[in-house]
């Protein structure tokens, strides 16, 4: 198995982006590279150029942010089966986070700008990968609403 | 009795507007603001429930509040609650001590269906202190494990130090045969799980979406948004049973105070099949 099949193989095994066609998978694996991280290793830090994508392959990973003077506050989770980064995809093309492994991770890592050259010559590829994406992020904004709603806090004026 | 859905009808008992009185036999702190409190019958006499059902606990000179038994009825020993100190009846409660008395109605209410998900998998979703009411489905689930498919649990809490039940969540994990899920809202302390909302476990599936019954406790909100999880992966209004809340003051279908709907929650509930009040569940938009 040559490697860029190892990473086909890997993009259609992975929930987020497995019903993808296999020119679509071929495609994007040209932009991709596996890699592994070791538990507290930074797989992306806040401020710095958003240039990549992750699928999750194996593993959790915490996405943290600095917050002075509290210290790290650990917002969300990230875990197998998910994917992780968008902000390549908008301006000003900048980690709003920090993303650290919290065991071994092992994940697929897509270089943005080969993602975003290959959306601007095949924008049906494009499409497909931002359906998939979106959907991504619409859970994550849906789950970031009800943390903020503090379900478990003080107990709601009474019902009658 | 069991009702085409399964849940248990409350056993009659001879007269269910006098409390009987109960010895505290333990106090048991569980969290910052919540006790668990090991009770029994003070007359020697016995007392069968069912999981899910409750009681009406009545802290003398102070008042009465519905609550949950949170053991299960094969437990060996008293009979547990496990309640949050909210307010003037709950605090009352907190502040006795063992071989302090407590009036009891009850049990009261509908249980969960343990019986009616022979065969099918199970997912259990909790909330906060709506784990108490869980905790005798759970136990009974476990007693009897090879009855069931796979079983998940999740659980979400506010923060890793609001995780209830901690050792025996602890315990269930270590159950090769048990799938459970932790997971917190915000992160104060050292805490190496999970961070999110719970209902977004459901998403990760590991259960038939035709085959599965659902049982969920916890702040109503939550309850909300697992439903939808739960409809997105495909299983159906009347596999899904919810544990509501509303005021109480009779606990017997008399005074209307639980009303919620057509139903009343003391008598139709606290355990529903979603199906049967899924039109009442008004689900505004965040
Ligand atoms: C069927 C059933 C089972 C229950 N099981 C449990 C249990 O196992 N453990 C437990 O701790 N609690 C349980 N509750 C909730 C418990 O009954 C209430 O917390 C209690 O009635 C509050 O009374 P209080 O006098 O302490 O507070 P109050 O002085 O009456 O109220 C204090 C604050 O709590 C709010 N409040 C009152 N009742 C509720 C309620 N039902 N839900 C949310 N907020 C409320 C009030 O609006 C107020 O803000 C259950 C309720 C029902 C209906
Ligand atoms: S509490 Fe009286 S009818 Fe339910």
């Amino acid at each position: 198995m040559t490697e860029q099949d190892d990473l086909r193989a890997q993009i259609k095994e992975h929930p987020l982006l497995h019903d993808l066609s296999d020119a679509h998978i071929a495609e994007l694996a040209t932009c991709a590279v596996a890699e592994r991280f070791q538990p507290g290793e930074f797989l992306i830090r806040d401020r710095t150029p958003a240039d990549k994508f992750f699928l999750i392959r194996h593993g959790t990973l915490s996405i943290e942010l600095e917050t002075p003077p509290k210290g790290r506050l650990v917002l969300q989770t990230v875990h197998e089966g998910d994917g992780l980064g968008w902000s390549w995809l908008v301006p000003p093309h900048r980690w709003a986070f920090d993303a650290r492994a919290m065991t071994l991770v092992r994940t697929v890592t897509f270089d943005a700008n080969a993602l975003l050259a290959r959306f601007e010559a095949n924008h049906e590829l494009g499409y497909q990968l931002l359906r998939r994406l979106l959907g991504m992020m619409a859970h994550r904004l849906t789950a970031a609403r009800l943390q903020m709603l503090d379900l478990y806090g003080p107990p709601p004026a009474a019902k009658v | 009795m069991m009702t085409p859905h399964g849940t248990m009808a409350a056993p009659a008992q001879l007269d269910p507007m006098t409390p009987r009185p109960f010895r505290i036999r333990q106090r048991r702190k569980e969290l910052a603001d919540t006790f668990t409190l090991a009770l029994a019958p003070d007359d020697g006499g016995g007392f069968a429930f069912q999981p899910g059902q409750f009681n009406m606990l009545y802290a003398f000179g102070v008042g009465e509040i519905p609550v949950s038994i949170s053991s299960a009825p094969d437990e060996p020993g008293e009979i547990l609650h496990t309640i949050r100190a909210v307010g003037k009846v709950s605090a009352a409660l907190g502040a006795l001590k063992p071989g302090d008395m407590v009036g009891v109605r009850g049990p009261f209410g509908t249980s969960w269906p343990v019986e009616a998900a022979y065969g099918s998998d199970l997912v259990i979703l909790a909330g906060g202190i709506g784990l108490a009411p869980l905790r005798p489905a759970i136990r009974q689930v476990i007693a009897q494990r090879e009855k069931f498919g796979n079983v998940v649990i999740l659980y979400g809490a506010r923060t890793p130090e609001d995780i209830l039940f901690r050792k025996e969540l602890q315990s269930w994990r270590g159950h090769f045969d048990l799938n459970v899920e932790v997971t917190v809202d915000r992160v104060t302390g050292a805490w190496g799980g999970r961070v999110g909302v719970v209902t977004g476990l459901i998403r990760q599936g590991g259960f038939d979406r035709l085959h599965s019954i659902a049982l969920l406790c916890g702040p109503e909100v939550m309850m909300r948004y697992g439903v939808r999880a739960l409809h997105d992966c495909g299983v159906a209004s009347e596999r899904i049973y919810v544990s509501m809340e509303r005021n109480m003051k009779c606990a017997v279908g008399f005074c209307g105070h639980c009303q919620f709907g057509a139903s009343f929650v003391c008598k139709d509930g606290p355990v529903f099949p979603f199906d049967r009040i899924e039109k009442l569940f008004a689900i505004p938009e965040l």
